[in-house]
């Protein structure tokens, strides 16, 4: 009794960090209305380039219009989530700065903490930006706007695998974190993990549209199991039996970096050097 | 002049004293433009062509805009950070000496592992030049140079119009990245791929297109019309009332005090 007390005591204290950081995400409320238009325009920048190599050859196009707005539009109203350049400044200066002697002081996991952190502010960001370019996006007309999801099954689906998307990018990018224990100069691996991922996850162009082969290796990757696969779930791009394999593999990533990020924290804390004071 | 000179090297010099840290910037410059490129390369894998542009084209193209947007903020970066030069009322200091203030934000701040952007820019100028069937006479390769300075002047101008509104806001401003960063994004295909709207907004409100698109046509040999190699010093004339908001900008400011 006593333990299950204990559970879900330490499972508040991370909530209560989860609703800090949450409540201070939402204070940015300017910033988000201008990245709301930044977002609209990136999408229908893209949109608009992704028509002309429509023009050129439609038959070469491996989705229908349709669901590569709706990819496109919820990429953009989904971007907080998803982008692995989202990385908070303040856990890297915890780091090279010294401030983490403090937090190993708490009673809590580093790394849980740490995660909550994340999804917490970057669920804040979402929340603020997704609505309106949502909203924006379902008035647009025919092939370059939001169509509703292929059906209550995909719908449903589509919620499962963008929350599990969702912690495979915290995942991973807690692993960026914890690389800077270990060299101290984040900036190198920062710029390559943010854009080599980008390309591997399918934020520069979906995944469908890679060449035969290389398509193929990159599904398969971490990163694929990123936004990849609730946007294409959503439009009936992944569907039937599919779905169930996706998913598994999603599930299968967000086990394997969490227990690599738990393994690598541990072993660093125990060699941690703390910088100055 | 002798002054941003002396600017420069000390810039140099201080940048070179980290040497690795230099390094790993520089290639990870090169990496995020890259992605870039590769999503290009797929595309055109599967598409072959867009608009007519063939791919040695397109790459010539994306090329010159990488080239003046890196050129514009590896020089302008002081107007790019401006909004930490007025918070910690550093151009109270700038105002105070006896030189222009631009000169002074310009030269205050120099980012050269822009480098990075630049190497993979003339990685694809020199497979451009080659690969597509160009016959470079004189009028072509002054082409070619004036839509980069052409492009290097317009950038500057956006970071110029940047700066100047951090005098009347801090909040907000990341809508101008929709016309840097959002321009070297999608400045990579000639700009009527995006439709005729686009192209009006980019010829007449901000003059991406003056040295972008209609040189682009003239250098292809898809334009005889020999005045578009002339349109990157019209579009300069975007400095006279990027100038004056700074001016007004200038006259506007209260310092934060601290």
């Amino acid at each position: 009794m006593e333990q299950m007390e204990q559970g879900i005591l330490g499972y508040q204290k991370y909530l209560s960090f989860f609703r800090m950081r949450f409540l201070a995400g939402m204070q940015y409320r300017a910033a988000a209305l201008a990245g709301v238009v930044t977002q609209f325009v990136w999408g229908a920048m893209e949109l608009l380039m992704f028509r002309a190599f429509y023009q050129v050859n439609a038959e070469a196009f491996p989705m229908t219009r349709e669901a590569l707005s709706s990819y496109i539009w919820l990429q953009q109203a989904m971007l907080a989530l998803f982008m692995t350049w989202f990385l908070e400044n303040e856990i890297f200066q915890t780091i090279t700065e010294g401030g983490i002697a403090y937090e190993l002081c708490r009673p809590t996991d580093l790394y849980d903490m740490w995660f909550f952190r994340s999804m917490a502010s970057r669920t804040s960001k979402a929340v603020l930006r997704c609505l309106p370019i949502l909203v924006i996006a379902t008035f647009l007309p025919a092939p370059y706007g939001i169509v509703l999801p292929e059906g209550f099954k995909a719908g449903l689906w589509f919620l499962i695998t963008t929350l599990l998307g969702f912690l495979v990018v915290v995942a991973f990018c807690m692993l960026i974190y914890i690389a800077t224990f270990y060299t101290n100069s984040p900036t190198g691996i920062r710029l390559v993990a943010a854009s080599m991922v980008e390309f591997l996850a399918g934020a520069v162009i979906p995944l469908p549209f890679l060449p035969k082969g290389i398509r193929q290796v990159v599904e398969l990757l971490p990163f694929a199991s990123m936004e990849n696969v609730p946007l294409r779930v959503y439009s009936g791009d992944i569907a039937g039996g599919e779905i169930y394999i996706r998913a598994g593999l999603q599930l299968f990533w967000l086990l394997f970096l969490i227990c690599l990020g738990k393994l690598l924290t541990k072993h660093a804390i125990k060699r941690v050097a703390i910088q100055g004071g | 002049m002798r002054l941003y000179l002396k600017f420069f090297v000390i810039h140099l010099k201080g940048a070179m004293q980290y040497k690795v840290s230099f390094l790993l910037v520089t290639m990870g410059q090169f990496l995020v433009s890259f992605n870039v490129f590769l999503g290009m390369y797929f595309l055109f894998s599967r598409f072959h062509e867009v608009k007519g542009y063939r791919f040695s084209e397109v790459m010539l193209c994306y090329a010159t805009i990488l080239m003046s947007y890196s050129l514009a903020e590896m020089f302008m970066r002081g107007f790019d950070m401006f909004a930490t030069t007025i918070g910690n009322s550093e151009f109270d200091r700038i105002l105070l000496r006896p030189r222009s203030s631009i000169l002074q934000v310009v030269s205050g701040r120099m980012e050269f592992t822009r480098l990075g952007r630049m190497i993979q820019a003339s990685i694809m100028f020199a497979y451009g030049v080659s690969a597509s069937e160009i016959s470079w006479n004189y009028e072509k390769k002054i082409t070619l140079l004036l839509m980069i300075l052409g492009g290097t002047v317009i950038f500057g101008c956006l970071f110029i119009i940047y700066a100047s509104i951090c005098f009347f806001t801090l909040e907000g401003l990341e809508f101008m990245n929709i016309l840097t960063d959002g321009a070297r994004e999608y400045g990579k295909y000639p700009l009527d791929v995006y439709g005729k709207g686009v192209l009006r907004f980019c010829t007449f409100i901000v003059p991406y297109a003056l040295f972008q698109y209609y040189p682009f046509l003239f250098l292809t040999g898809r334009s005889d019309q020999e005045l578009y190699m002339l349109l990157p010093i019209v579009g300069c004339l975007f400095l006279i009332p990027c100038y004056l908001l700074w001016r007004l900008g200038v006259r506007h400011y209260k310092s934060t005090g601290s």
